[in-house]
Order: structure tokens, then C-alpha cells, then sequence
């Protein structure tokens, strides 16, 4: 018994310590229950490939469809995932343990935005370029495509991780989360959308990549400070 | 107020709480000294888990105040928070995962990290050795309390525990290890508040019962 109550604790780890423990253990649950992450990679995979079978194999209405089709679908897909990505930690009581800690919730929540992002962003980027050919799109429009998702897919994660807060307790969460989060996804709908459009028609593309790294800042500043509040509010 | 630092250690101060439209408690004032635990009883649905709550700063009374050392809580923030434990009535305990990784991951994001031998010696005290690598999931209601209690021997430092029926669902050699663990943290100048329907039992130490009415 002594051993057990002089058990020594080393509290000297940090701030970085307990934020990746955080992503850690959202990725290892990933690991776990790798038929929820697999569900939105394919559900993105099938959703892309169902247009070249309905519009027809006209090389250039593909490639003018394929931008929007490609983000649409990323939204759809980094949507599927949102409403796992508090519910249970809110449920099993995880969530107070995270509003108690000593650390900022803030940095917490960030944690929890960038583990989401991982299991469904990367993969999405990974396979877009891919599916991309489907379209008929050149090489550099790919390119293009893949640099986009990459900065726009975090955004994503990261206001999603805000409507997922804003609707904890709530009874028919995954529809509610939809309607708030959609709206807020549309200016990098529009950015993502427009530089794989502008690459296509020989454009410049640095605008709207420059518009979606702003994005990126912006949400990475005020997303994990607002999903902290939600949180708070909803742990009340 | 006239209560010297450090003495008067945790105090509520006119507690009020509306949960709904009822009023679960009103004019709630205690104070509970260093090495003192706070035993709140009371039938089901008269405002322990809300008292509760409301001393580990998740929930915010109607009116009144808590007060650590003296001071507010809600002014003390993260410094009160550093000096504390809260173990709820959701275990936190990931179904997914094994009780060692729980055990683990529960620890880190208290900021604190233990050597793997530990870990297993301390899961192996609280009845679950040869247990640690099956996930949570196939455990019994118990088993997993314990696995969320296992937490607070290496939360020796932390001066207030705050356990919310703690005792529920253990055994006999459970609950006395518990007894055990509360007993050396109030000895060594802790504050334990728990809340139980079975009798505290325990010995050497002064425990204040707070007798919650319906």
C-alpha cells in the first residue's frame, strides 16, 4: 500500500507535453475504430468518381466541374467525421477533465482540431490528385488542387471542431452541425474551388491561395478559442 | 471575512443553485479545513453532483461564492485548478482503449507523466493486474471506476480532491483501499470532498458530513 500512496508524479511537462498527449489519444481512437475514418475517406472517393459516370466523359465539361465537385466533396467528407469528434469525450465525461486541467482549453481543443485533421484531412489530400485525373485535369491544376486542400482542409477541421462544440448535448447533433457548419465552409469552397479553376484556365492561382493561408491564420487564432468557450458553456 | 490564510482552506459562502426550474439548495455556507473531508449526502437528485460541480469551478452557482484559501475560485482560474482533482460521475474511461492507456493518457493531460512500471504496479493495487492490456470495453461498471481512480495516488500533490461517488460499485477491498488513499491525503493536509450514500469510514481523521435535504 505504502508504494501506491508515495507514488511521485513528474509535473515538470509542459505545455507541448499534454497538447500532443491530447492528439495522441484521438489518434490512437482513430487507430481503433478505423471503420469511422475509412467511412469519409471512401464516402469522398465515391462521391468524386460518381461525376465523371453521370455528366458523361466530355473532357472539357469535366474539367470545368471538377474543382467544385472536388471540394464539395471534401466538405461532405470532413463533415461525416464532426459530430464523433466531442460527443464521446462529452459523454464519457472526458470534456470536464479537459475544462479542468490547469492548461489553457484553448490549446486543448486545438489539439483536438489538428488529430481530426490528420485522420481526415491528409487522406483527402493524398487521394484528390488521384481522382483529379478522372477529371481530365492537368498536371499543374493537380498540383494546385493538392496545395489547396492542404491549406484549406485545417480551416475546415477547425470551424467544424466550433459547430461539433456548439451542439453538444443536443438532440439530433450531425444535421444541426451541417446547417452551422456548411455556411461557414463557403468562403473556402469558393478560394479552394477558384484556384484549381484559375490553374486550369492558366491563371494565376497565388490570390486565392494566399486568401486560404489567411483563412488558415485567421481560424487557427479564433476556432480553438471559440470551440473552447462552446465547451465551457456546454459542460455547464 | 476573518478567516486566517490557509486555514479556512475551502469554503462555500452562500451557495445558491437552480438547475431547471428548481431550486436545488439556498444559503449553502460551509467551511472545511486542511486534513478535513466533506462528506455530502443526501437522496437522489438534492444537489450533490451540482455542489460539486459548482466547487470544481464547472458550474456556476445562482449567487453565492467558493472560496480557496480565502479567495474566490473563479479568481484563482487556472491556480486553483493546478491544486486540484476531480473525478466525476463519468469515469472518463475510453472503451477503446486499455486501462494502462487510460490510465496513461488520464495522467498526461494532467500534466503528469509516470514511468510504464508504475502505471502497472498502481492498476495492479486497485485489483486489475493482468487486466491493464484488455480494453475497457469488456470491464465491469467497477473495474472501470477503478481504472479513473487509479489516478489519484500519483495526485498526492494536488491539495483538493473532489470525488463524486467514488465508492459506487466497488468491493469490499475497493472501498477500503479507498479509505486508505483519502485517509493519507487528508493526513498529509489534502482536502478530500466526496460524495457517497454508504458510511465513511473513516478513522484518525475529522470528516464533516453536509447532510443535502430533497
Amino acid at each position: 500500500m505504502e508504494a501506491v500512496l508515495d507514488a511521485t508524479p513528474d509535473r515538470r511537462t509542459g505545455l507541448l507535453a499534454v497538447f500532443s498527449s491530447v492528439v495522441q489519444r484521438d489518434l490512437l481512437l482513430a487507430m481503433r475504430r478505423r471503420a469511422d475514418v475509412l467511412t469519409s475517406f471512401f464516402f469522398f472517393i465515391i462521391v468524386v468518381s460518381l461525376f465523371p459516370l453521370g455528366v458523361g466523359p466530355e473532357p472539357n465539361t469535366l474539367r470545368e466541374i471538377a474543382p467544385g465537385v472536388v471540394w464539395v466533396a471534401a466538405l461532405l467528407a470532413s463533415m461525416l467525421a464532426l459530430h464523433r469528434l466531442l460527443a464521446a469525450d462529452y459523454a464519457d465525461g472526458t470534456l470536464e477533465q479537459l475544462v479542468l486541467s490547469p492548461k489553457p482549453l484553448s490549446l486543448l481543443m486545438l489539439g483536438k482540431m489538428l488529430a481530426h485533421w490528420l485522420v481526415t484531412g491528409i487522406p483527402l489530400i493524398l487521394i484528390a490528385p488521384l481522382l483529379g485525373l478522372q477529371f481530365d485535369l492537368p498536371g499543374p491544376a493537380l498540383a494546385v488542387m493538392a496545395l489547396g486542400l492542404l491549406l484549406g482542409t485545417p480551416v475546415l477541421s477547425m470551424l467544424g471542431a466550433i459547430g461539433a462544440a456548439l451542439t453538444l448535448g443536443v438532440r439530433g447533433a450531425s444535421g444541426l452541425i451541417a446547417l452551422l457548419v456548411l455556411p461557414l465552409y463557403i468562403p473556402v469552397l469558393i478560394f479552394g474551388a477558384g484556384a484549381v479553376s484559375a490553374a486550369v484556365s492558366g491563371l494565376s492561382v497565388e490570390g486565392h491561395l494566399s486568401m486560404l493561408a489567411a483563412f488558415l491564420l485567421f481560424s487557427a487564432v479564433i476556432a480553438p478559442w471559440a470551440a473552447a468557450a462552446a465547451v465551457r458553456i456546454a459542460v455547464e | 471575512m476573518g478567516v486566517p490564510w490557509g486555514l479556512g482552506v475551502l469554503q462555500g459562502v452562500d451557495l445558491e443553485c437552480i438547475r431547471g426550474q428548481r431550486r436545488l439548495f439556498s444559503k449553502l455556507s460551509f467551511t472545511v479545513q486542511a486534513g478535513e473531508a466533506l462528506w455530502v449526502s443526501g437522496p437522489n437528485g438534492s444537489g450533490k453532483t451540482s455542489l460539486l460541480r459548482i466547487l470544481c469551478t464547472l458550474l456556476a452557482p445562482e449567487s453565492g461564492e467558493v472560496r480557496w484559501r480565502g479567495r474566490p475560485v473563479r479568481e484563482l482560474g487556472e491556480a486553483y485548478r493546478a491544486g486540484l482533482t476531480y473525478i466525476g460521475h463519468a469515469v472518463a474511461v475510453k472503451d477503446d482503449l486499455s486501462s494502462l492507456e487510460n490510465l496513461r493518457f488520464a495522467l498526461a493531460q494532467d500534466g503528469c507523466r509516470v514511468a510504464e512500471a508504475a502505471l502497472i504496479d498502481t492498476l495492479a493495487r486497485f485489483g486489475l493486474a493482468g487486466r491493464e492490456e484488455l480494453p475497457a470495453r469488456v470491464l465491469s461498471q467497477g473495474q472501470r471506476r477503478r481504472v479513473s481512480l487509479a489516478r489519484l495516488p500519483f495526485c498526492a500533490d494536488r491539495a483538493l480532491w473532489i470525488l463524486d461517488e467514488p465508492l459506487t460499485a466497488l468491493d469490499v477491498q475497493a472501498v477500503e483501499l479507498m479509505h486508505a488513499l483519502i485517509t493519507a491525503h487528508l493526513v498529509r493536509g489534502g482536502v478530500v470532498v466526496l460524495t457517497s450514500h454508504q458510511p465513511i469510514d473513516l478513522k484518525d481523521v475529522s470528516v464533516q458530513h453536509l447532510r443535502m435535504v430533497d
